[in-house]
């Protein structure tokens, strides 16, 4: 299994009048078709540690290494060239474009990307939609779906360039049971039969104890990182 | 790039009345600008046109812009004379016969010599002041600011027999006098001789037609007691543009101080520079207000859309393509206005040269405003438009490269 996220001594510090620390000498190596949990109590610095791992905010110390490739030499194109291809987010609130449909919203980045013909591309989204169960929804604007839906919109937008890495901060946080559940179950798939990698923010413990791999973070330090034991054996589907 | 473009669109469509608002003032400042320098460029060409019409385009006078060396100079190097004068007054072009046959070889154009005196003209007691100008009938035509100006008799009536002269109205009416009114002229060495009124010209310019006699050339010699002198050349070229070339060339060659229309008006020229000056700063400032326009509506898109820029920056949209987003929508909106701003400028334009009106001064003549027509004039407006576009466009797009998407995400949940 090789490493794709490799971290060692992150650490970010607002750099403000009084100087906060969001996240502390975080050590973790994250490889392959790992299903890791992100715990811990409000403010312990889970959000922050997913946006330095995603690429989206600098670290003030330590190395950070995506896909074997050091990322602190790396200019500001070649970090979001990198996140377009290798990294895919799915946040708290889908953020998904209101103008455009949700096609369109899951085609953008393989548009920006550019690697597929367009005809490839609507093919790819409406596999990627269909698969979330969303093939009545395509031509629908985003204000026009339930919360469940459209974060399984974004879901399959953070699919579109097919990146290893999925990075999900409380993907479920503002879905009710049954869609919380649905999405969960998505990611679970992801990882076990597309064999992306997910790396998921959650409060929600009973969730956590499903994944593979549990990150607790403290005060911004990593205070634990363990395998999870199952109860029972992960049921995919 | 085509993605921006669509990206651009949903959000200058999402924005329609304040883009139409936006629009409209790029609109009206490149229409506006398209107009006035319809106007003034025509203004100036139609002026330029007069001083091309009414003025020879070359005159070689029988003035020199340097003392002649003088003879012990050319010997001797040591010797340096000024302030020398000559014996006699009877200044004029030396051998014109040979200069005149000189010009033919070559000249592209015509010319004709004359022989310029002051003197005045006199009838019934009344003295007028005048230039009494000596012409040859065969070549003056050819150049004349007279010809297509007379309102009774011809030009021809110069050699109709006996000694005529031709007048401008205003002297006939200051002497009284009309056709068939015989005139006394008398030069400043006191020479007279009597003149038969040929006819009467009118040419609208007050020092023309109250101040110039036109006689035989052979006449003005013996008024000015000067057998064969011609002090004048006035040169009319098949093209104007290359009056100081030709200028130029005939100074070097003879000497005699010639002088192309260009450099008879620098100061009337140069204050048309001046005026082009002054009417591109005001397109500019126009074009600036405009901007502004532009610069309200890309900064209120830039920050009513934080959250899409975030949004597609974390997606992995470099910096770069959201400065070149927001730039795109600057100059879509001055690209749209500007074209708008044509048809507006062309309908302008249109309209004003469709303008006719009576000159209260003479009461006669319907006259036309002097558009120009040229393409330069709408490329010009808009690349103003444009240009004001992209900084208005440039400056919020700038800004809006440099959003923290995390700061955005973080601020939403
Ligand atoms: N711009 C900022 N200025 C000051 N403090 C900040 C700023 N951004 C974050 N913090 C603080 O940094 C800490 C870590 O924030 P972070 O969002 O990573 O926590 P979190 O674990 O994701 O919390 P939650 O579970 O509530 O989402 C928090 O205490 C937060 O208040
Ligand atoms: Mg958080």
């Amino acid at each position: 299994m090789s490493t794709l996220i490799e971290a060692r001594g992150l650490t970010r510090v607002l750099t403000e009048t009084v100087p906060v620390t969001l996240v502390s000498d975080v050590t973790v190596s994250i490889a392959e078709h790992e299903f890791v949990a992100v715990t811990g109590p409000s403010g312990s610095g889970k959000s922050s540690l997913l946006y330095l791992l995603g690429l989206l905010d600098h670290p003030t110390g330590g190395t950070l290494a995506i896909g074997g490739r050091d990322a602190g030499p790396m200019g500001e194109d070649e970090r979001a060239a990198t996140r377009l291809a290798m990294l895919g987010f799915v946040f708290q609130f889908h953020f998904l474009l209101p103008e455009f449909t949700v096609m369109e919203n899951v085609v953008i980045p393989m548009r920006r990307l550019g690697r597929l013909s367009r005809p490839a591309m609507k093919a790819r989204g409406e596999e990627l939609l269909t698969s979330l169960g969303l093939q009545d929804h395509m031509r629908k604007t985003p204000d026009q779906l339930s919360g469940g839906q459209r974060q399984r919109v974004a879901i399959a937008r953070s699919l579109a360039n097919d990146p290893p890495v999925v990075l999900a901060d409380e993907p479920t946080g503002s879905l009710d049971s049954k869609s919380s559940e649905q999405v969960f179950l998505i990611l679970e798939q992801l990882v076990r039969e597309r064999g992306k990698t997910v790396v998921a923010v959650t409060h929600d413990l009973s969730l956590a104890a499903r994944m593979d791999r549990r990150l607790n973070m403290v005060d911004g330090k990593l205070a634990s990182d363990e395998k999870v034991e199952k109860a029972e054996p992960a049921q995919s589907g | 790039m085509r993605l921006l473009f669509e990206i651009a669109f949903t959000h200058i469509a999402g924005r329609g009345r304040q883009t139409l608002v936006a629009m409209l003032g790029v609109a009206i400042g490149v229409g506006f600008s398209i107009g006035m320098t319809a106007l003034m460029a025509g203004s100036q060409d139609d002026f330029v046109e007069t001083l091309v019409n009414t003025m020879p385009h070359v005159q070689v006078s029988d003035e020199q812009r340097r003392a002649r060396p003088q003879p012990a100079e050319d010997a001797f190097d040591a010797i340096a004379i000024s302030g020398l004068r000559p014996r006699e007054d009877g200044r004029g072009i030396m051998n014109p016969t040979a200069l005149i046959a000189w010009l033919e070889a070559w000249l592209p154009g015509r010319f004709a010599e004359s022989l310029q005196l002051t003197g005045v003209m006199r009838f019934s007691g009344r003295d007028v002041g005048a230039r009494i100008i000596g012409i040859d009938p065969q070549r003056e035509p050819g150049i004349s600011p007279l010809i297509g100006h007379f309102h009774q008799g011809s030009f021809a009536s110069l050699t109709s027999g006996g000694n005529n002269v031709l007048i401008g109205d205003t002297m006939a009416a200051k002497l009284g006098a009309e056709i068939g009114s015989t005139l006394t002229a008398v030069s400043s060495k006191g020479l007279s001789r009597s003149f038969r009124v040929a006819a009467l010209f009118h040419t609208g310019s007050t020092a023309r037609d109250e101040g110039e006699a036109y006689v035989l050339l052979k006449d003005a010699q013996i008024l000015s007691g000067r057998a064969n002198a011609v002090n004048d050349i006035r040169i009319k070229l098949d093209d104007p543009n290359s009056a100081s070339s030709v200028a130029r060339r005939v100074e070097a060659e003879t000497g005699y101080k010639s002088v192309a229309w260009t450099e008879a008006n620098e100061s009337l020229l140069q204050a048309l520079v001046v005026r082009n000056v002054i009417m591109y700063t005001v397109v500019g400032a126009i074009m600036l207000v405009a901007g502004f326009g532009i610069f309200n509506i890309v900064s209120t898109i830039t920050h009513e859309k934080a959250r899409d820029i975030a949004i597609m920056k974390s997606l992995g949209f470099p910096a770069k393509d959201m400065r070149r987003l927001f730039l795109i929508e600057g100059l879509a909106i001055g690209g749209a206005g500007s074209a708008l701003g044509w048809l507006l400028g062309f309908a302008m334009v249109y309209a004003l040269s469709q303008v006719r009106f009576e000159l209260a001064a003479t009461g006669q003549e319907m006259t036309r405003l002097p558009i120009a027509w040229s393409i330069w004039h709408y490329v010009i407006a808009a690349s103003f438009a444009l240009g004001s576009a992209a900084v208005a466009g440039y400056m919020p797009a700038r800004k809006a490269a440099k959003v923290n998407p995390v700061d955005i995400i973080r601020g939403a949940t």
